[in-house]
């Protein structure tokens, strides 16, 4: 069963529509990819899922409706949004980003587990727990992004291109994560990029949008496979 | 002659402390705001009025002893704080910073009318819970009152420096002010949070109000100059900045009762020269001491 559905999901931001009727389904444990081109409606799509954006249509998580609700209820849920440019709370340390992360929280000693788990993931974080988070790179800042969603211990994790103004290298070691994250603790992912290459080796499906609209989805191989994908997103 | 000037000297900036604690504790309540919504409280003071009255009457009407009223009228002024931001201010929130001005500017003459409707406008005494018995500190006389107005406004700052620094809501409240749209992500509700800012900004607020009130009596006006102190104080330390609103908050204490006390007519010239530090700030040191100018990375 689907743990993710959107069905017909439109958005707007005053007056302009940025999503006409999207529609996607997340299988649980699954990574799912978001491709497109700059200005797509990739990251609306995240938005309007985590209720960051006013959306209407059906958008299904776990048996509940969650169009329309605020983001403070659907992180209850359990859906962790890592935002595009990555959202860290600059001025606060690592450790304080990682309490935020479990803010909704009660149970001390689940969170400790999850605190391991995490760390399990990003070990460098332990030793810089009290270092202020503006003074980590891009990269760390993007791990230390994933790292505080994991502390939520979310059904679904939403990632808004996590490989954005990486080094390569740096990149590689953050989908090898991603992918450890969906494989270990069985984390559902909905991933967006740019870059289709990265995203289609690590996902089982993909969409692909363009202006507010799904244009093209399936598998990752077919999706690779197609003539027009290697054109547009594969630098064929 | 030297040494008894001196002496002077010193006692003058002792008491300037003292009442600098209280421009402090207020010149935090303005920071907290600020930092929770880019606007000053122009209320602040107005709000710290009230509670104090309260206080007031708590004292004379109900006879109850002052470390009972303290309490009960700090817990008054947080429930006050939370309520007038969710009535007041929350439609607004969002909004720009001009709109949200003309809603403190408006709250400053609500609650400065309705203290003067229902306590009245005529002078009244504040009973002090502090004797004006000197002690003195080898040679330097220095009143029970001023000393405890000072350990009563440091306590005050101590006890939120404690809530922001080592507790889960106080990192909230902190996160929310600099970073509501990833705090909403992780579960924050940020617009309680600021509800909750407004609180403390009162209660904190309330403090110095039952603080200064012996020192200057009471009526709907008295917080005034009081805030301008205030302003002075948080505008000196960086706008932003808890610490730096103490720290401006002690200088203006000491600053003002310099001038008080050393230029002729000093104590008209308090209220000039509180005006005068604020705009020298903002012309040469914009940041003030401890504010930094925030780098946003777009
Ligand atoms: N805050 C905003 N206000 C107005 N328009 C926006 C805003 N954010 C995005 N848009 C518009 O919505 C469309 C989709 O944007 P977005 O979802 O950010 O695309 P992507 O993430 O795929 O690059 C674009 O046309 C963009 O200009
Ligand atoms: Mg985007």
């Amino acid at each position: 069963m689907a743990l993710l559905e959107l069905n017909e999901v439109q958005a707007s931001y005053g007056s302009i529509r940025a999503l006409h009727g999207v529609s996607l389904k997340v299988e649980e444990g699954s990574i799912v990819a978001l491709l497109g081109a700059n200005g797509a409606g990739k990251t609306t799509t995240l938005r309007a899922i985590s209720g960051m954006v006013r959306a209407s249509g059906e958008i299904r998580f776990a048996g509940h409706d969650i169009a329309g609700r605020q983001p403070e209820d659907v992180a209850r849920l359990g859906i962790a949004h890592v935002p595009s440019g990555r959202g860290t709370m600059t001025q606060l340390t690592v450790w304080e980003n990682l309490q935020m992360g479990a803010y909704i929280r009660r149970d001390r000693d689940r969170i400790k587990a999850d605190y391991e788990r995490t760390m399990r993931y990003f070990p460098w974080i332990r030793s810089r727990k009290d270092q202020v988070a503006a003074t980590l790179s891009g990269g760390e800042q993007q791990m230390l992004a994933i790292a505080r969603a994991l502390m939520l211990n979310p059904k679904l994790l939403l990632l808004d291109e996590p490989s954005l103004g990486l080094a390569p290298i740096v990149i590689r070691d953050i989908f090898e994560i991603v992918k450890a994250i969906n494989r270990d603790d069985g984390t559902t992912i909905l991933v967006v990029e740019q870059n289709a290459n990265l995203a289609l080796r690590a996902a089982e499906r993909a969409y692909v949008l363009e202006v507010g609209r799904v244009t093209l989805s399936g598998s990752s191989a077919e999706l690779a496979g197609n003539e027009s994908i290697r054109k547009s997103y594969l630098g064929d | 002659m030297y040494l008894v000037t001196l002496t002077d000297f010193l006692q003058q900036v002792v008491s300037g402390i003292a009442s600098g604690g209280v421009y402090a504790s207020l010149a935090l309540a303005l920071v907290l705001i600020y930092r929770a919504m880019d606007v000053a409280n122009f209320a602040q003071g107005e709000m710290a009025m009230f509670s104090t009255f309260i206080s007031y009457t708590l004292i004379t009407s109900f006879n109850l002893p002052f470390y009972v009223v303290f309490p009960v009228t700090i817990a008054i002024a947080f429930a006050g704080g939370v309520v007038i931001e969710r009535i007041m201010i929350r439609p607004f929130e969002g909004k720009s910073v001009i709109t949200l001005v003309v809603v403190t500017l408006a709250l400053f003459y609500l609650t400065n009318g309705m203290a003067g409707l229902i306590f009245g406008y005529i002078l009244k005494s504040f009973p002090s819970p502090f004797s004006s018995a000197p002690i003195s500190f080898g040679g330097i006389f220095v009143t029970v009152q001023d000393v405890g107005v000072l350990g009563v406004c440091l306590v005050i700052l101590g006890l939120v420096y404690v809530f922001f620094r080592f507790t889960k809501v106080g990192l909230a409240m902190r996160a929310a002010a600099l970073y509501p749209e990833s705090s909403r992500l992780v579960g924050v509700r940020v617009s309680w949070m600021l509800a909750l800012g407004w609180g403390l900004a009162s209660a904190v607020g309330a403090t110095a109000g039952m603080m200064i009130a012996p020192i200057t009596f009471l009526d709907p006006y008295f917080m005034q100059p009081i805030l301008l102190f205030a302003f002075a104080a948080a505008v000196l330390g960086g706008i932003e900045s808890p610490l730096g609103a103490v720290i401006g908050g002690l200088t203006v204490g000491v600053l003002l009762a310099l001038v008080g006390s050393y230029l002729p007519a000093g104590q008209n010239l308090r209220l000039p020269f509180a005006l005068v530090i604020i705009v020298a700030v903002l012309l040469f040191r914009p940041a003030g001491f401890l504010g930094q100018a925030t780098v946003r990375r777009v």
